[in-house]
């Protein structure tokens, strides 16, 4: 069975998924598109449409939530069941890139990052499991970062939501398991999008958005457990991750 | 550092943002604004120096699709090769492509390009049913040639300036196939050119003729070259895939490898390419787009840049004012690698601004080289202003006030229509 073919995009106007969006409306995938900005939805739905000849919105739907509000969480995600009938993936992709120097002169602003890329992520799939557990297959991806496995002083309450959820969906991995589901996390590096809009972003470790796109379906796909985007970022996170932590506090990183 | 496709000239901008969604209020950033598509402008329509840059390739949704007439609605930044994966296996073109696909429709409104299909299909502004124009003062114009011409005639061509482009509503023509039906002939002469051009133009929607400029022909003269003609097919071929062997010149050579030993060798291995009179089968993409083949070709150039000069002359003055070109460019002792020659079509074009008129349009590229450079176009804006002739902004580094003033008479009534917060490099050298 194709895990591709019902598919539920939370975020669905960041630009890695949107990128997905646009590879999955060609294999004639039905999509939902949740995003929290009305006017962007819009202009992502018809596009899609458009790209997948479903001028009346047929097979490509969405909906609107700000998904920071756990409280909405069941009522959108019923939505979307209902809307698609049946739903054999889900990817989450929203985030911000919080601004670490004002997050270290604030509490709340730690707290609050922690909660968009983390914590509200984590209710989200807490939500959605027992429902893929109960039906026995399908594919639960997110996407975390390589700035989740280890801390920097740069972007560490980032680092944290997106450590805390590659951890999470590792239990959640083990867990679902045993009812055939699969559990991906995705790892991406450097991507050229909106959120690193103001990095001097030359150089060969940056990705664009539909290599990084096109990375996540294949991994979807095969059910890969964790997948660093694009592969190389595996090598370079495990030297990072072996460097001692009394030599890795020194660097300026 | 954002430079456009020729390289010249280098110039700082206060801000460039890029893009995101359409809809949106202008950025908050230092005025005056200018949208730079996807910088394949030869010079500085697309630049403002000292001021901001809005970068629009992030404008790349489509609006809406008619499928039954081929109507496009899409945002500006769609670039014309994200168009045609989308169009060709649909059955339809855009109606009017430039000699790449790397520009985006906002680019291509904007220039109001022509491509060799001029004489029967005019601009690319002969086929844009709407557009939306957001300009500074927080207004959103619907433009259309209907419902407000003048605003119509002033974007179309309008080299950016009247504001924001945001959606493009563009008719698409219908196809049969992704493949085409081409031929291509020698000349000896422009005046066998002239001969084969009137015949050919009847018969053949595209058609262009390549320059050999520093090899003389027939009796001595500049003016050999290699005519060629095609046509949308009807059928594929058996074998009907293509792929595009993508090259790419990966950095800058340490010296320009252009230069008169490599440019005479050259044209004259070009010259001396295999020629089919008998229409054969090529795909769309390495007909239409020959150099889109090689990424980064402009580096040949090294960082010094190049200057492209493209002038059009009137019908009167064309036979005697191309060979006039050809032959102080061959006295200069200058070449060019790619000197393109065609005749545009009778109608007028739609913009206030537009380069394509009646007469002949030939095009070259020359390396930088100072003093000798500035000379030859000194010699060449003359003829093209006795023979009553035009630049071509979107091709234009260098051309001084009175020589646009000259080729685009209605400049006065334009300005008239320019956002009080838009401004181009361009715009502030030919209006000093
Ligand atoms: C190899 C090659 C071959 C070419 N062949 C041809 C040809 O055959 N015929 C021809 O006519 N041209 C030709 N050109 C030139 C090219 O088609 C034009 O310069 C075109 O306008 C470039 O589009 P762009 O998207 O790169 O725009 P840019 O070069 O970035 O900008 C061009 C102009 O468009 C404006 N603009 C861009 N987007 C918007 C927007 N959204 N709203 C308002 N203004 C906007 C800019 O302000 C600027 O004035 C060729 C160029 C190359 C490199
Ligand atoms: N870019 C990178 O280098 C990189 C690297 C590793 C991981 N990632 C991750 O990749 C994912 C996609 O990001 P991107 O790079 O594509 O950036 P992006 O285009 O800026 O997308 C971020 C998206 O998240 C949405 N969002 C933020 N808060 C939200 C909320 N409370 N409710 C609903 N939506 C919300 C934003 O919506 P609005 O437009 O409404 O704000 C936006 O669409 C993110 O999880 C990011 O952390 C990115």
């Amino acid at each position: 069975m194709n895990p591709m073919k019902n598919v539920v995009l939370f975020g669905a106007t960041s630009a890695i998924a949107s990128a997905v969006a646009r590879e999955l409306v060609d294999t004639g995938a039905r999509l939902f598109c949740v995003a929290r900005d009305g006017e962007a939805l819009e202009a992502l739905l018809a596009d899609l449409r458009v790209r997948g000849d479903d001028p009346d919105g047929a097979r490509i739907l969405g909906a609107t939530a700000d998904l920071a509000d756990i409280d909405g969480h069941a009522a959108i995600w019923q939505q979307a069941q209902e809307a698609l009938g049946e739903v054999d993936s889900v990817l989450l992709a929203w985030g911000t890139l919080p601004d670490q120097a004002a997050c270290n002169a604030s509490v709340d602003e730690t707290l609050e990052a922690i909660h968009v890329n983390g914590t509200s992520a984590i209710a989200l799939l807490a939500r959605i499991a027992p429902d893929f557990e109960a039906r026995g297959r399908g594919v639960i991806a997110a996407i975390g970062s390589v700035a989740g496995d280890r801390g920097r002083q740069s972007n560490y309450a980032y680092g944290t939501a997106k450590g805390m959820l590659a951890i999470y969906l590792q239990g959640l991995r083990n867990r679902l398991f045993f009812s055939g589901v699969d559990v991906v996390t995705l790892k991406p590096g450097f991507v050229r999008t909106p959120m690193t809009e103001g990095f001097n972003r030359a150089g060969a470790l940056w990705a664009e958005p539909e290599t990084v796109a096109r990375g996540i379906i294949r991994a979807m796909h095969r059910g890969r457990d964790v997948a660093y985007l694009p592969g190389k970022w595996w090598v370079i996170m495990t030297i990072i991750r072996l460097i001692p932590e009394y030599l890795f506090k020194r660097l300026k990183l | 550092m954002t430079a456009s496709w020729n390289r010249i000239p280098r110039v700082e901008h206060a801000a460039e943002v890029a893009l995101g969604w359409r809809g949106r209020a202008l950025p908050d950033v230092p005025r005056p604004l200018l949208a730079h598509g996807l910088g394949r402008s030869y010079g500085d329509v697309c630049l403002n120096p000292e001021a901001s840059l809005l970068h629009t390739p992030g404008l790349d949704r489509f609006v809406a699709f008619d499928a039954a007439t081929g109507r496009m609605t899409a945002e500006a930044g769609v670039s014309l090769d994200a168009l045609l994966r989308f169009a060709v296996p649909r059955g339809w073109f855009p109606p009017v492509v430039p000699g790449t696909r790397f520009v985006t429709l906002g680019g291509a409104v904007a220039n109001d390009v022509h491509g060799k299909n001029h004489h029967q299909a005019g601009s690319f502004g002969d086929h844009v049913r709407a557009l939306t124009l957001r300009r500074s003062d927080g207004q959103v114009l619907e433009v259309t040639p209907e419902n407000t011409p003048d605003w119509f005639a002033a974007t179309v061509g309008g080299l950016g300036l009247t504001g924001l482009i945001e959606t493009v509503t563009l008719q698409l023509a219908p196809i049969r196939s992704a493949w085409m039906r081409a031929w291509s002939q020698r000349f000896d002469s422009l005046d066998a050119f002239w001969e084969l051009n009137t015949q050919s133009e009847r018969e053949w929607p595209y058609t262009v003729a390549w320059i050999d400029c520093l090899n003389p022909g027939a009796g001595g003269r500049v003016g050999r070259g290699i005519y060629s003609g095609g046509r949308h097919a009807t059928t594929a071929p058996r074998k009907d895939a293509w792929h595009e062997r993508r090259r790419s010149i990966p950095l800058d050579p340490p010296v320009s490898l252009v230069n008169r030993l490599t440019l005479r060798a050259f044209n004259h291995l070009y010259y001396r390419q295999p020629v089919h009179a008998t229409p054969r089968a090529v795909h769309h993409l390495p007909w239409l787009f020959p150099l889109d083949a090689i990424r980064h070709w402009n580096r040949i150039y090294g960082h010094n840049g190049f200057y492209q000069y493209q002038c059009v002359l009137p019908p009167a003055a064309s036979k005697d004012g191309v060979q006039a070109l050809l032959d102080a460019i061959a006295a200069s002792g200058q070449g060019s690698f790619l000197a393109v020659l065609k005749t545009f079509g009778d109608r007028a074009a739609p913009g206030l601004l537009s380069f394509p008129r009646p007469g002949a349009t030939l095009a070259l590229d020359f390396p930088e080289k100072g003093r000798d450079t500035e000379r030859l176009f000194a010699r060449l804006d003359a003829i093209v202003q006795e023979a009553g002739g035009a630049l071509y902004p979107a091709k234009d580094a260098r051309m001084p006030t009175d020589v646009f003033r000259q080729g685009f008479p209605r400049w006065e009534a334009f300005a008239e229509y320019v956002d009080p917060e838009f401004s181009s490099g361009f715009w502030r050298r030919v209006t000093a």
